[in-house]
Formats: C-alpha cells, sequence, structure tokens
C-alpha cells in the first residue's frame, strides 16, 4: 500500500486518506467568459505529469495539496495550501 | 534398491529420527527433514505423480517447489507440493490427478491419443453446439482435475502480522547473505527472508564436487548469526511488491506484512529444462534438482548417469555426481565447441566421456514407460538447430540430468516497475532500470560466479546504504564474467514430438508452432491459446523456453517479444492466508439496541446502519412500511434520525461562509429560525440538501442528509482552506442524536413532556427553540420534511433513548409507533420532497427540480453561482414533476429508472415511485420534457416488460389526490 505523507500528521498509509482532485485556481467569475469558466469547470488535464493534487487524511480532518507525478506516482512534496506561496518561495 | 547415501556434514536430514508414512497403500521409511519426494526418490519409488493433461508419469524435475506434476494429498490438504513439503510421521499420501493411483492411473491412455488432443482442441471441439458444453465441461474438468477440495477442511486461522525494516533482503544465497551482513554491519535492521527451510540457497547443494561454496556458505551463516540487528525468516515467501515497499510475506502460520525502506531482490534464478524428446520421463531431471538431492537429502539421483548440458553449469553438476557415488557415463554438450573449463579437465582426467556438439536426441523409457532406461545421443548442428541422427547411438542409463540455462525469479522486480533488458553476454532478462530504493543482486542481476555473486551482494547493499542515507563505497556493478549460463535455444527438434517445453500443461513445441499458425503468435495470445505458463508454476520453467521459441518462429531477437505480466502472487497462496476481517466501519445511533430489540430491517446508509422498517407478525416490506406511514398519517410515528449530519458553524462569519457554501441567504436570517439550504458543484449541480438553524449571530447548526454528511462536512473543510474565513467547522454529528416525530398527534405527545408553548402562534413553522424534553436537553426545530405537524428533536446522542422511551411511554394512547427510514421515504414523497442523490443525479441542476426558491444570485458569490448564470440563460432540458397513476392501477407498476418515452423517444426517468395507501395512489417523481410539466399534462412511462403506463402531472403535496 502506498504511502503518503500529511503535512500535519506525518507519514500515514494510503487508506487514510481521500483524494480531491486536480488542484486549480478558478478564473475571476466576474470577468471570465462562459467559455472560460466552462473549459474550467468541465475540462481536466488528463496527461499524465507533474500534478498539484487535493488530499485529505480523513481521520485527522486535513486537506492539504500533494504535488505528484501522475506517471511516476512519485510524491514529490506535500503542503497545506496555506503555506503554497512559502513553498513556492522555498524552491525558488 | 535404495538410492540413499551416507551421511554429509550440511544435509537437511536428521538420520537419527526415522519416519514411517505410506505413498499410495505402501509403506515408506524416510529421515526426518525429508521432504516426501526425497524420501520416495530414495527408496526407489520414481513414478510420484501424473501430468496434468496427457497423464503421463513424472518424477523429480526441480525439487525447488515447481514439480508442479508431483501434488499430492493427505486427505486434508489437496495440492501439497511433494518436492518441497516435509513428510511427517504417519502420513497416508495420495497423488491428485489419477484414477487408481499414479503406476496404473486409468487416464493413461490420453497419452496414446494425444496426437487427437492438440492445443486448442478443447476450445474448438467443445463450444458447439452451446447446450452440450456443461456436459463436456463435466468430463474435462473430472480428467483434467488438480486434487479435490475438502470441504470439511478445518478451520485454520492464520495470523496477519505488520513489521517494519530498513532493508528486506528477499533470498537468502550467496548474494542474499553477503549483502544481509554488510547492510547489517553498517547498522541497518535486516529482514531476510529465504523460501527454503535452511538459509544459504545454491551454497547448499551447488558444489562442483568440492567443498568450497559450503566453507563460503557456513562462513557466512556464521556471520549472519552473530549480527543481532538480522531478522531471519526461513520458510517464507516474498508474495507480491506493492507500492512504497510493502510486502506481504507467507509463511505456513501466516501472513506477514512488511513495510520496507529499501529492498534487495536476491531471489536467484529458475534453472530451465532443456527440451527433447521424453524429457519428461522419471530419471530426467534438472542439474540443480540432482544436486539437492545429493546434498540436502543425501539421495543419488541415479546409479548410472547421463549429463546433457548446454552450458558450464553442467560440468559442475557432473562432478556432483561423482561425489555422490554415481557413474556418469557420458557429459552431451550441446554448444559446438564444449567447454567447462577446469571442471572439464577434472571430468576428463576421472575418465567420463565428454560429447561436445552432441545432443541428447531422445531418452529412452522402460517397456512400462514408468522411468527413463536410456538416452540416444547424436551430434547436434547447434548453428542451425538440427540434431544430425546418422551416427546416434543409445548409452543404457537410469538417470539424465540436464543443464541449459536459467531465467531470472524476477517476478517482484517486474511488480516493481522495473525495465528489463535482454542481456546477451548472460543470454537472460535483467534489470537495466530499478525503481528508487529498490535493488537487485545476484543471478537475477545476470551475475553467476560465486564469487561475483558476493561482491554484487556487497554492491547492492553499498546501493541500498547509500540510498538510505548511509555513506558507503565501492558500488561499481560487475558485468559476469566467462560463456553464457543459459544457452540461447537449448531445444531438439524430433519428428515425433513429445518434447515439453511446459510441464504443467504437456506442452510442446509442436503446440507453439501450430498456435503461431493459427495466428496467435503474440507472448501474450500464445500464452492464452496454448496455456503456457497457466499452470501452477506459472511458467517459472517454461515461459523462457516459449519466449525463444515463438522469437524463433517469427525470426525475431528475444527481446521483441517481450514477457508475459508478473502479478501477485508469486507463488499459489492458499486462501486461508488471504481471509480476515472486514474493515468497514459502521456506526450505530444509541437507538440501535432499540431497533433491534423492536425486529428492525436494517439498512446501509452512508457509513450508518439505520432501521429501514419494522415488520411486525410476518408482514410484508410493503405491508410494514404502509402500516407505518397510516400511523404517521393518522396519529403519529416516531424515527431515529441520529445519523444525520451535525454541524456547527462558529464565528463573525458563519452566516458569510454560508452564503457562499448554499445557494440561499443567511446574513438576515433571525436568531431562532431554520432555513433551507441546497448545496451545488462548480457545475451547478445539485449536491445535497439541509437545514441551517441559526443558535446565535455567529453560530449555526447545520443539518444534513446522512448519505452524504461526510461528503459535505469534508467539502466545507476545503473550502475554508480556501476562503480562509473567520470560521471554525465542529462536526457534532456523533455527539447529538436526533428523533422526528410526526403526524396529528405529534404535538399533543411531546407537550406531555415540556414546558415548551408548541402553539402555533409561539412556535410556526421555520422556527426552532432549545429546551428540555423529558429532561433532556433538546433542540426542538420544527421542519414539515415527512408531515406538516412534525418535530425534529436534537439531544445529546446518550440520552437520546431516554428522549426516546419517554416520547413513547407518552404517546402509547395515542397510537404512536416508530417507523423507519423506509416508510421516511414513501412519506416525504407523499409530502412532495425531492432527495438530492434520489430525484438528482450527476447532471441535475436546481432549475430542473423547481429550486429556484432558494437560488439568490444577487449575492457575490456562492458555489456553482457562475456556473448557474449560464444554465440560467438556456432553455431547460428536463423537468422533474410529480405525477400519479389512474386511480385503481391495476397493471405493471412501473419502478425506479424506469423511461419516461414521449412519441418513441426517451424524455426522462422515474425517479421516485410508490403506492400510498394513504392516498390509495401510485405516486412519484419523474423527469419529463419541459413541455409536458404543467399540472393535469400526461406522459408515458415504459415498464420493465416494455408495457407503456399512461401517468398524469399533479401538484404537490399529493394530499389534494384524496379529495379528488
Amino acid at each position: 500500500m502506498k504511502l503518503l505523507t500529511c503535512p500535519i500528521n506525518g507519514t500515514r498509509p494510503l487508506s487514510e486518506f481521500i483524494f480531491g482532485g486536480e488542484y486549480r485556481q478558478a478564473p475571476d467569475q466576474n470577468t471570465c467568459s462562459d467559455a472560460e469558466w466552462a473549459a474550467y469547470v468541465h475540462n481536466r488535464q488528463g496527461a499524465p505529469g507533474d500534478k498539484k493534487e487535493w488530499w485529505y487524511h480523513s481521520p485527522s480532518g486535513t486537506w492539504f495539496i500533494a504535488e505528484r507525478n501522475t506517471q511516476t506516482d512519485k510524491v514529490a512534496r506535500t503542503y497545506l495550501l496555506a503555506d503554497a506561496k512559502k513553498v513556492v518561495k522555498e524552491s525558488k | 534398491m535404495s538410492l540413499r547415501n551416507s551421511y554429509k556434514p550440511g544435509e537437511w536430514i536428521n538420520r537419527a529420527k526415522e519416519i514411517n508414512f505410506t505413498f499410495e497403500g505402501e509403506a515408506f521409511t524416510a529421515f526426518e527433514g525429508d521432504t516426501i519426494s526425497s524420501a520416495l526418490w530414495a527408496a526407489g519409488q520414481k513414478v510420484l505423480g501424473r501430468s496434468f493433461k496427457y497423464h503421463r508419469p513424472r518424477g523429480v524435475l526441480s525439487l525447488a517447489n515447481h514439480d508442479v506434476n508431483i501434488l499430492m494429498t493427505d486427505g486434508t490438504d489437496t495440492n501439497m507440493r511433494a518436492d518441497v513439503v516435509e513428510v511427517k510421521d504417519g502420513m497416508t499420501l495420495q497423488a491428485v490427478n489419477t484414477i487408481g493411483g499414479v503406476k496404473k492411473d486409468k487416464n493413461n491412455y490420453i497419452d496414446s491419443i494425444s496426437p487427437l488432443l492438440p492445443v486448442g482442441f478443447y476450445y474448438k471441439a467443445f463450444h458447439t453446439p452451446r447446450k452440450l458444453f456443461p456436459f463436456w465441461e463435466h468430463m474435462i474438468r473430472k480428467a483434467a482435475g488438480l486434487g479435490i477440495v475438502n470441504f470439511d477442511y478445518p478451520r485454520i486461522l492464520k495470523r496477519k502480522l505488520h513489521t517494519h525494516c530498513d532493508l528486506l533482503i528477499i533470498g537468502a544465497g550467496p548474494s542474499g547473505l553477503t549483502a544481509a551482513c554488510k547492510a547489517a554491519s553498517a547498522g541497518l535492521q535486516v529482514t531476510l527472508i529465504d523460501e527454503n527451510r535452511h538459509l544459504g540457497g545454491s551454497l547448499s547443494y551447488d558444489h562442483g564436487g568440492h567443498k568450497v561454496s559450503a566453507e563460503y556458505g557456513e562462513d557466512l551463516l556464521k556471520k549472519i548469526e552473530s549480527l543481532p540487528n538480522i531478522t531471519v525468516r526461513v520458510g517464507a515467501y516474498a508474495a507480491g511488491y506493492y507500492p512504497d515497499h510493502f510486502i506481504p510475506i507467507v509463511e505456513t502460520g501466516g501472513i506477514t506484512k512488511v513495510r520496507a525502506k529499501a529492498v534487495i531482490v536476491a531471489s536467484g534464478a529458475f534453472e530451465q529444462p532443456p527440451v527433447f524428446r521424453y524429457n519428461d520421463l522419471p530419471g530426467v531431471m534438472l542439474g540443480s534438482a540432482a544436486q539437492r538431492l545429493i546434498y540436502r537429502y543425501g539421495v543419488k539421483p541415479c546409479h548410472n548417469g547421463i549429463v546433457f548440458t548446454a552450458n558450464d553449469y553442467g560440468y559442475r553438476v557432473a562432478l556432483d555426481l561423482l561425489a555422490a557415488g554415481a557413474n556418469v557415463l557420458a557429459v552431451v554438450d550441446l554448444r559446438a565447441g564444449g567447454n567447462g573449463g577446469l571442471h572439464n579437465l577434472e571430468l576428463c582426467k576421472r575418465g567420463v566421456k565428454i560429447y561436445a556438439g552432441h545432443c541428447v536426441y531422445e531418452a529412452v523409457a522402460t517397456s512400462d514407460k514408468s522411468k527413463v532406461r536410456g538416452a540416444v545421443i547424436c551430434a547436434y548442428d547447434d548453428k542451425n538447430n538440427v540434431a544430425l541422427t546418422d551416427n546416434k547411438f543409445t548409452v543404457d542409463c537410469d538417470g539424465i540430468v540436464m543443464s541449459a540455462g536459467w531465467a531470472p525469479a524476477a517476478a517482484l522486480l517486474y511488480q516493481a516497475g522495473t525495465a528489463m533488458q535482454f542481456d546477451y553476454d548472460v543470454q537472460q532478462f535483467v534489470p537495466s532500470r530499478l525503481l528508487d530504493g529498490i535493488f537487485a543482486a545476484g543471478k537475477v542481476n545476470g551475475i553467476f560466479e560465486l564469487d561475483q555473486r558476493m561482491r554484487d551482494g556487497e554492491r547492492a547493499a553499498n546501493d541500498a546504504l547509500n540510498y538510505l542515507g548511509k555513506l558507503a563505497v565501492n558500488t561499481n556493478a560487475e558485468k559476469h564474467s566467462g560463456g553464457a549460463p543459459s544457452h540461447a535455444y537449448a531445444m531438439v527438434p524430433h519428428p515425433k514430438g513429445k518434447n515439453f517445453v511446459d510441464f504443467d500443461e504437456d506442452i510442446q513445441i509442436k503446440d507453439f508452432e501450430n498456435a503461431a499458425k493459427e495466428g496467435f503468435d503474440n507472448i501474450e495470445l500464445m500464452k492464452r491459446f496454448t496455456t503456457v505458463g497457466m499452470g501452477p508454476s506459472q511458467g517459472k520453467h517454461s515461459n523462457m523456453n516459449a519466449i525463444r521459441i515463438l522469437a524463433k518462429i517469427r525470426g525475431l531477437p528475444v527481446e521483441k517479444i517481450g514477457t508475459t505480466t508478473s502479478r501477485p502472487f508469486f507463488h499459489p497462496t492458499p486462501m486461508g492466508h488471504l481471509g480476515g476481517r472486514g474493515f468497514h466501519p459502521h456506526r450505530l445511533t444509541s437507538l440501535h439496541d432499540w431497533h433491534e430489540a423492536h425486529g428492525a430491517v436494517f439498512t446501509d446508509i452512508g457509513a450508518w446502519k439505520r432501521a429501514a422498517y419494522y415488520p411486525q407478525f410476518g408482514q410484508t416490506k410493503a405491508d410494514a412500511i404502509q402500516a407505518e406511514a397510516m400511523a404517521v398519517r393518522k396519529s403519529a410515528g416516531l424515527i431515529d434520525v441520529s445519523s444525520l449530519g451535525k454541524i456547527e458553524v462558529h464565528g463573525p462569519a458563519a452566516a458569510e461562509f454560508l452564503e457562499r457554501f448554499f445557494t440561499g441567504k443567511y446574513a438576515n436570517q433571525k436568531i431562532g429560525t431554520w432555513r433551507y439550504t441546497l448545496l451545488l458543484d462548480e457545475a451547478g449541480v445539485v449536491v445535497d440538501d439541509g437545514v441551517a438553524s441559526r443558535v446565535a449571530d455567529d453560530l449555526f447548526y447545520l443539518s444534513i442528509g446522512t448519505a452524504n454528511a461526510a461528503m459535505v462536512y469534508r467539502e466545507m473543510q476545503r473550502c475554508q482552506q480556501e476562503w480562509r474565513l473567520d470560521i471554525g467547522l465542529v462536526n457534532v454529528t456523533g455527539a447529538f442524536g436526533a428523533i422526528n416525530i410526526a403526524g396529528p398527534a405529534a404535538r399533543e405527545i411531546l407537550s406531555s413532556l415540556t414546558e415548551l408553548d408548541l402553539s402555533t402562534e409561539a412556535f410556526p413553522l421555520g422556527h426552532f427553540r432549545e429546551t428540555t424534553v423529558a429532561n433532556v436537553p433538546t433542540k426542538v426545530i420544527r421542519a414539515s420534511f415527512v408531515s406538516d405537524m412534525a418535530y425534529e428533536l436534537h439531544s445529546p446522542m446518550r440520552q437520546v433513548p431516554q428522549l426516546w422511551n419517554a416520547l413513547m411511554d407518552a404517546g402509547k394512547q395515542k397510537g404512536l409507533r416508530a417507523f423507519g427510514s423506509d416508510t421516511q421515504r414513501l412519506l416525504r414523497l407523499e409530502m412532495g420532497h425531492t432527495i438530492p442523490g434520489i430525484d438528482t443525479d450527476g447532471l441535475t441542476n436546481p432549475y430542473e427540480i423547481g429550486a429556484e426558491w432558494v437560488i439568490k444570485m444577487d449575492k457575490p458569490y456562492f458555489v456553482g453561482q457562475r456556473s448557474l448564470s449560464i444554465l440560467s440563460k438556456r432553455p431547460l432540458r428536463k423537468q422533474l414533476v410529480a405525477f400519479t397513476l389512474a386511480a385503481n392501477f391495476k397493471g405493471e407498476v412501473p419502478l425506479e429508472c424506469n423511461l419516461v418515452i414521449d412519441s418513441g423517444e426517451i424524455a426522462g426517468r422515474v425517479t421516485s415511485i410508490s403506492y400510498s395507501k394513504f392516498i390509495d395512489r401510485i405516486i412519484g417523481f419523474a423527469y419529463v420534457a419541459p413541455a409536458k410539466k404543467a399540472v393535469g399534462s400526461s406522459f408515458d412511462i415504459r415498464t420493465d416488460n416494455g408495457l407503456l403506463v399512461a401517468a398524469t402531472v399533479v401538484a404537490t403535496p399529493f394530499f389534494q389526490l384524496q379529495e379528488a
């Protein structure tokens, strides 16, 4: 069974986690066109590669972001959404 | 004519302890530590089993857990592998898959008609006419079964364990042992496993007539013993590889799931048989099997043997045979130049005749066909794969020991995503790219010389140490030196065939040729058509030869053929190891015992067990539901709704959170009132609904339908991660239970237990109050989901039974009774309320269910708002309507999901439908074309049997039908 690292609770077996889909930034709903919004709502980039994903540690109720390569199934890092900016800055 | 030798150090048997057992009625003796096969072989019993398809006699082949023609039963267990299962005192053994025992198997006639049973025969012969297939299937299964399942099998519980280690080493041969010593010396916690009973791997049998390897083995074992941080598990096999180094280890007593930080696969290689006519006769065995017999069990493989080799290994085996006191009449080397290096010279010196560039053209059977009595030898053109039979000659012998090469035991490596490439220097698939933390060492890595294997083990340990962040030097991988350990094509053609490639399924070379001719010339197709590798050994001694044959047929290099997929489990694993407790948690309300005591039928909703209805005195489900519903309509009913999701939203921004999360408005909601909540997803699809009670300016109490509660709470948490409002979410689902009391008598019953003024003026619909009922602190919500007169009572979960019992007592005289969740569904239908997930699906938008009233588009934002702004501009495609069938409808009643048909086209479907005894009509919800949504218009529903039933759109609640 795969392991995943919750930023709060540490490394736990995958059975404790729930997948929450790809993390995507919504376009500004007040300025975007109908087509842009529809594309955001309905289209997903299915090509394998590095993805930011929502994951939920079920026993503790922790949502976090996992950067995972969907081809190799390797998780580069995980962090809370609130720390996303910090993480991006650190990696630069 | 015993073949047992005298004592030699290192053997696995205890000669001090004799064991008695019977095989097919005949008494045998053995030593403690003997396997069934070694004991029988020592006694001169050479026919140990019969083959699966042709019922040909078979003896020892590998003695390494791959002798799948030698399956036995002791009356309890079946398909025991005699080549590795230890014989026990008093065992009464039978071979499986025979009629009348191995010696006189009545099915042996099948062998003589084998030309009539070509590969694919069953597929073609018996599939038409279809109605006869069950008959043929019965016959085939009887003729070709493997053992009989014992239905009186005792219940044997197998333990399940979890364990962790730094480094898991699979295989305790020279490379695995060296790696374990190295890694443990560097401080790692090492788990070392081997499927054999003792450590050592080939060190315990591959001696080449000398003692060097045995001495190496002793040194290594001493070192292993001296290192406390090595955990050794013998008689244990790694059954599969799962992500992040999660490996189930199977032992007799149970399964241990090991989570390792790194893994070294030192699983070795399976010796592969050369293919020639009658290579399956008892007495013809693999070189490594002969060595195992000699050194582990002190048993001579034969008296007068011939070694048929296609590599240098056969020369080592010949020396071991001599050391065991057997005569070696000839070493027949398929290779034009022969070789064997120093071993060759030694054999020559000892007078063994060596025939280079020769082959065993066929083995010769005794007159009763039960064992080998000679070998026909002739020259062989290795380049063109032709036997030159002009000067063939026969040598009498009672054993042919064969060495042609190896196939890596790479199943775990494949499962771990290892890329393998074919290395022509060793004529073997070897790992070319390994995933992080997985290392291969030894024969599985294409390294065969003993000293090289030990260095490769050390190299792998160093690689693992580096991977685990410990500095280690010398990680240079060596290449195999010397000739190829495996022959490129050790298969001698013979016009009469019976040259077996797969012993599990009796597949000969010509079967592959025929399969290819019929177009099954891809390895996966060929596997399925010929069934090669599909027997109990899963191709461990046949897949590699199958690949080589296919490569030759297609004129392609071996690596272009590819290999079949390796899946867990590596080895047949008894069901007992896999069976166990299910881990499906379910939740019970505090009233569960009451429901059980009152005969409730339970249903699973979300994670909860809910009482669905309470059948009385043999009532049918439908009768029980109608009776409970009538009670609610005529007097009062009580339902346990403790499974409702209950969430508190605290904080100054609580109302703002709700307004962003749900479609409605909550900022101006008065304290002491509740409002309906509707949740959409970003696409504007209806997800769930519920009730939000405003307890204080900064506190809302939400109740959410049972099935979606966990998901809705999760979604709230995620939105809060993004919105970061000044709120806190508390899931109080388990902390509070809830009861709904509904029906005309509900108010009267409730008022007897509380001081709260329940009059409509003081406590109207849409309000809630906090009070005590029967001395239990209770939040009373005046909702109307199942009845216009209903109160939802939320109380601390543990006090709910007290409240429930008090209500039951108070209502006894008023006809109060319990009703279940199935009845609740009928009641809400009568009220005209929809349920998301039942009356909606993954595409339903709120306009389609007439929920415009709760959508406040003038808010700055809510989930799904932007999508609704698009959807609202478009014409509706379908509309949910309430309908009824004709009064006194007597035909076939439509079911949920039956289609609504409009001029022959599908226009929608029925989402809810039920007979209501109270209304005395069949009522329901259905999606129809928007043009048909007006009250009074009619549409057709197609039943399961294809009848069209007319339905009429009506207004809700359905009670109006009563007057009509």
